[in-house]
């Protein structure tokens, strides 16, 4: 008797189940589909069908060419059923086969029938429907009953001719154009939606024209507005006129602001919230301007609506990136979201309160958060720890909570990316806050200890190859490493054995004990890990004798391989094993495509997570590769410097030339880096003409030509000028792109065997002060100062004018100087009428510079400056 | 362009109602620029179905950002209502859609919120979904004029929806275009 109760019960979850589309196939639908032709129509059954069909498009089912043929001219056939709701579902189902330009024809003179039809409902659909399926050409025909249908006394139909018309305004403009005055009518219509469709469509018809668009806007900030929608695009159009025409320069106010301001107090939300963020968003805001915004938004903060306080906190989040000092009243409101159900809201929440909070107020911050992390998904905690490490920057001295904190996370559970963040931002850290070094290096080996991602692994023992010698108790870290090689894979293992030997031959008295370790590594079962053992081994001296690494050697095992890997790899794919061997030698040296040229993202960043930290190899260390590999720079030394890249032509020119400054001791060499862009041209042998007349502490000593430069490949040639030792020398260069330019065959790409000699004028560039100085932060830059003591001070002062702005001034002087600023103070609050920047570097000959900027404002705009060095 | 948003009007990418799975019940995206294909979109649904998933948005609307994208959403029995639109939109905007959309859609199934009566009368909300939007402008925001507009050809037909008590309830979502309409 048991059974027929367990069959019950199956049946009930059956029916749970149940859809009306259960076991819908798409053949029997379109066999079903017949019915349309019937000559008596069942316009219920009809109609049924259709729901069938759409729904099988819903579902992502597709139709071939042939049945949706099939299906259009069925359905037209329904034209001549008199039934509402048929003739809706025909419309939609057309709109969804997006007939082509033939078929239209068929049902253009049902749809124009029912476009003049009495039923308003009828108008309304029909216009949608004829203008989503119609082309240019029937566009001309019906122009005039839409002219009509926008200024209808009924909304409906007006709105759907309007919107109409905004789409159409995509592809047949010139016809959308003439509708004008019909669209200005509309824009004073007493429909809401009217109205808010009539202002889009005048605004777009009308984007081009500036003085029309001012126009619009002041017409209509005077009158009534009634859709809140409407209103919202008015203080769009609003924020773009404010952009283009600037502020009053006599009375410092901005036109419009005030309507801007009016809309605060407006009735609907999401006016209200279009107008604060609009403030926010004004070029150079002042804080007298952002305050009620800042209100308003503080009021949305607690809300009960989820969207209201996401809203609000994500334009605070982006306020606090410009103006922090505008936003810490909101900190109490901030601090209470951390707790947010929504969890969007409460990592904005947290990455606000980073970026408005002072030195005091992080450890209460971190405490905070610590409890936060435990119940945020990944994506959020890295956009916490990117957060965290930026704060750490700028307040070094606080590098003990904020490091104790990411070692704290590092150890708990989480996926990759989200550790890797953390491992790049200790790694950061350690670079930038020599105090945090050895405590950091300490936290990664202890991360080491118990990691499930070799790539991490692999990329820590690598640092600390490089680190952990340079620290005061190097052998404290062997353990760590020596434990890889007892427990890990393969991989990991082969890296831990490269540390080990690094050590080795970095710390000679560590030296006897590594051999040991290193010996046991004989003995591994991968044969990557032994090999590399034995390698060291037998480089390294591990014979027993206690011997001084050579240079030659730390060289050959250490040093960077002085060849592109990509070109290296393709020799080796070229070389075919025989008697002779390969010759590293003979790979080329020159970089074809060009890695160091920032490339501009395509497209958005990810939203809050931000572009990934590079890794490890700096640009810096790329270029010293490049240019160890010239042998006529060999002798310049040390690299000290290397510029950004200066743009030398137009974007977008015939052949785009930029330039990187390389500064040595005594020379300086230009890498002029080029790119070809047009196809049909080879240019070979080029050079860079410079003319150094207005720099005349510097002379031309080597120029190195590029051989060849293909299209689209990018290339490099060199000048190199020798100068004063450890003498900052300035000057202006004149450039000249000389080349032999050969036709190429774009079908073959075979170039012609005759060039012509041809140049191409390039821009100025400049050799500044700043090009010799590096920047290099210190921690503690009040202890830094006093112990450099006074006889190393200057201090002088200047007068810089009129400027646009105190902030403007002192991010002026500070790209001018080049040091890197500290502690924060490089950010100017909004209302100061004085400010102390702290800044720091080291200048050519490895000196090391304190400057303490102190600015004041006098008078209208006139900033005085007065600066202390300390060398 | 940072700013574009400035010049340009709201839109509104697509309107989903997923099932408690998942699974589609009707979607409408107005546009094939940032999801070109069938499995683009059914990849897109999976995400935002599990981003917001284990979230309570039952009472109030709720919000999540998804791939450069802003998300409203709300719940109710075992429907999942999602309105996007892109990261630049005015939060509040998607949110009065995705309340015209929810509140239409209950009005048409007369309270009876829930898969089953959905699918059922799925024309009705295939119908809701073309009256709020149209290719990403904004049509209609209002409940009341939205189930109007779709309940009218219900009430001459008589037949798609039998049962007595329907027509009522169209009639009464009817009414309440008029007066919008009218006032």
């Amino acid at each position: 008797m048991a059974q027929p109760l367990v069959k019950k019960d199956d049946d009930r979850d059956d029916e749970a189940e149940y859809s009306p589309f259960l076991g819908i196939e798409k053949g029997a639908v379109l066999q079903e589909a017949r019915v349309f032709n019937d000559p008596q129509l069942d316009v219920r059954r009809c109609s049924q069908v259709i729901t069938k069909l759409l729904y099988l498009l819903n579902q992502g089912e597709t139709f071939t060419k042939i049945e949706a043929t099939e299906v259009f001219f069925a359905v037209t056939k329904l034209f001549q059923a008199r039934d509402i709701g048929l003739r809706r579902m025909v419309y939609l189902i057309i709109k969804e086969l997006s007939p082509s330009a033939d078929e239209v024809i068929i049902v253009t003179s049902s749809l124009m029938r029912d476009m003049n039809s009495k039923t308003d409902m009828y108008r309304a659909n029909a216009i949608r429907v004829l203008c989503r399926i119609t082309d240019g050409t029937l566009l001309t025909q019906i122009e005039r009953y839409l002219k009509q249908a926008i200024v209808d006394k009924n909304p409906v139909v007006a709105s759907a001719a309007l919107v109409s018309g905004i789409h159409l305004l995509q592809t047949t403009p010139e016809i959308v154009k003439r509708w004008s005055n019909e669209v200005q009518e509309a824009v004073q219509s007493r429909a809401a939606l009217v109205q808010f469709h009539a202002l889009a469509l005048l605004h777009q018809i009308r984007q081009n024209d500036r003085l029309a668009v001012s126009k619009l806007v002041t017409s209509l900030t005077r009158g009534t507005v009634r859709s809140p929608l409407a209103q919202c695009l008015l203080i769009r159009y609003t924020s773009q006129v404010i952009r283009e025409s600037g502020t009053n320069s006599q009375t410092g106010d901005r036109p419009f602001y005030d309507f801007l301001e009016g809309c605060l107090r407006h009735k609907a939300e999401m006016v209200i919230f279009e107008a604060a963020r609009a403030i926010t968003e004004l070029n150079g805001v002042t804080t007298r301007e952002l305050t009620p915004a800042i209100t308003v938004l503080q009021l949305f903060l607690s809300s009960s609506k989820p969207v209201l306080r996401f809203a609000a906190v994500r334009t605070l989040n982006k306020v606090a990136m410009t103006h922090p000092m505008a936003v810490t009243n909101c900190n109490i409101d901030m601090e209470s979201l951390i707790s947010d159900q929504n969890r969007s809201i409460a990592t904005l929440a947290i990455t606000t309160l980073l970026k408005t909070g002072n030195e005091s107020s992080v450890d209460r911050l971190m405490k905070q958060i610590t409890n936060f992390m435990s119940d945020i998904a990944d994506e959020f905690k890295i956009v916490v720890v990117e957060a965290i490490r930026s704060l750490c920057l700028k307040f070094p001295l606080k590098y003990r909570a904020l490091m104790n904190f990411l070692s704290n996370i590092l150890r708990e559970e989480g996926g990759f990316e989200y550790k890797k963040a953390i491992v790049d931002s200790i790694v950061i850290l350690i670079r930038d806050i020599p105090d945090a070094k050895e405590s950091g290096l300490l936290h990664l080996c202890e991360f080491i200890e118990d990691c499930e991602f070799t790539y991490l692994s692999t990329q820590i023992l690598h640092f600390l190859g490089i680190e952990g010698p340079k620290t005061s108790d190097p052998s404290k870290y062997i353990r760590y490493i020596y434990n890889r090689v007892i427990l890990e894979n393969a991989t990991v293992r082969a890296s831990a054995v490269s540390t080990l030997a690094k050590f080795g031959a970095m710390v000679d008295s560590l030296k006897p004990r590594i051999f040991v370790l290193l010996r046991r590594c004989l003995f591994d079962s991968d044969d990557e890990v032994r090999d590399r053992a034995t390698l060291y081994l037998n480089t390294l001296g591990g014979d027993g004798s206690v011997v001084e690494t050579d240079e030659d050697v730390k060289d050959f095992l250490f040093g960077s391989l002085d060849v592109p890997l990509v070109n290296l790899e393709t020799s080796l794919k070229n070389y075919e094993p025989s008697e002779e061997s390969f010759d590293i030698s003979a790979v080329p040296k020159e970089v074809k495509a060009q890695p160091l040229a920032e490339k501009k993202a395509p497209g958005k960043k990810p939203t809050g997570l931000g572009a990934p930290p590079s890794g490890p190899t700096s640009t810096v260390d790329a270029y010293e590769k490049l240019l160890s590999s010239i042998p006529e720079f060999s002798n310049f030394g040390k690299l000290f410097k290397s510029s950004a890249p200066v743009e030398l032509t137009e974007a977008e020119t015939e052949y785009a030339v930029n330039v990187v400054k390389h500064i040595f001791d005594s020379h300086v060499v230009f890498q002029y880096n080029c790119t070809n862009t047009i196809p049909e041209q080879l240019l070979e042998n080029v050079t860079v003409s410079v003319d150094a007349s207005e720099a005349e502490e510097f002379s031309e000593v080597v120029s190195k030509p590029l051989r060849s430069l293909p299209y689209d490949s990018p290339g490099q040639t060199f000048v190199a000028f020798e100068k004063a030792e450890k003498v900052p020398a300035v000057g202006k260069f004149s450039n000249m792109l000389k080349f032999i330019v050969k036709e190429v065959d774009t079908t073959t790409g075979e170039a012609e065997d005759d060039g012509v000699e041809d140049e191409y004028q390039l821009e100025e560039l400049d050799v500044v002060a700043a090009d010799y100085i590096l920047k290099v932060g210190v921690s503690n830059f009040r202890n830094a100062w006093e112990s450099m003591g006074p006889d190393c001070e200057r201090v002088d002062e200047y007068g810089l004018g009129p400027r646009e702005s105190l902030a403007e001034a002192v991010s002026t002087v500070i790209n001018l100087l080049g040091l890197q600023p500290c502690e924060g103070t490089e950010v100017v609050p909004s209302n100061s009428r004085s400010h102390t920047c702290l800044l720091s570097g080291v200048f050519i000959g490895n000196v090391k510079v304190l400057v303490r900027l102190s600015f004041g404002v006098d008078g209208p705009k006139e900033v005085a400056m007065k600066l202390a060095c300390e060398i | 362009m940072a700013s574009s948003y400035q010049e340009s009007c709201p839109s509104i990418k697509n309107i989903l109602l997923l099932d408690s799975e998942g699974k589609r019940v009707a979607v409408k995206y107005y546009s094939d620029d940032d999801w070109p294909t069938n499995s683009a979109k059914l990849a897109f649904e999976k995400s935002v179905f599990t981003k917001t998933q284990k979230t309570n948005a039952r009472t109030e609307a709720e919000i999540a950002m998804l791939e450069n994208n802003i998300i409203v959403y709300k719940f109710v029995q075992d429907l999942h209502f999602f309105v996007t639109g892109g990261d630049d939109e005015n939060e509040l905007i998607l949110a009065t859609v995705l309340q015209g959309f929810f509140d239409a859609v209950t009005l048409l199934l007369r309270n009876n919120v829930e898969k089953r009566e959905a699918l059922e009368n799925l024309d009705l909300i295939l119908l809701c979904l073309d009256e709020i939007v149209d290719g990403g402008m904004i049509l209609e925001t209002d409940a009341n004029i939205i189930a109007g507009k779709v309940a009218t050809h219900s009430m001459d037909a008589g037949a798609p929806l039998s049962e007595q008590t329907i027509t009522q309830a169209l009639a009464t979502a009817h009414e309440h275009l008029m007066r919008s309409i009218l006032k």
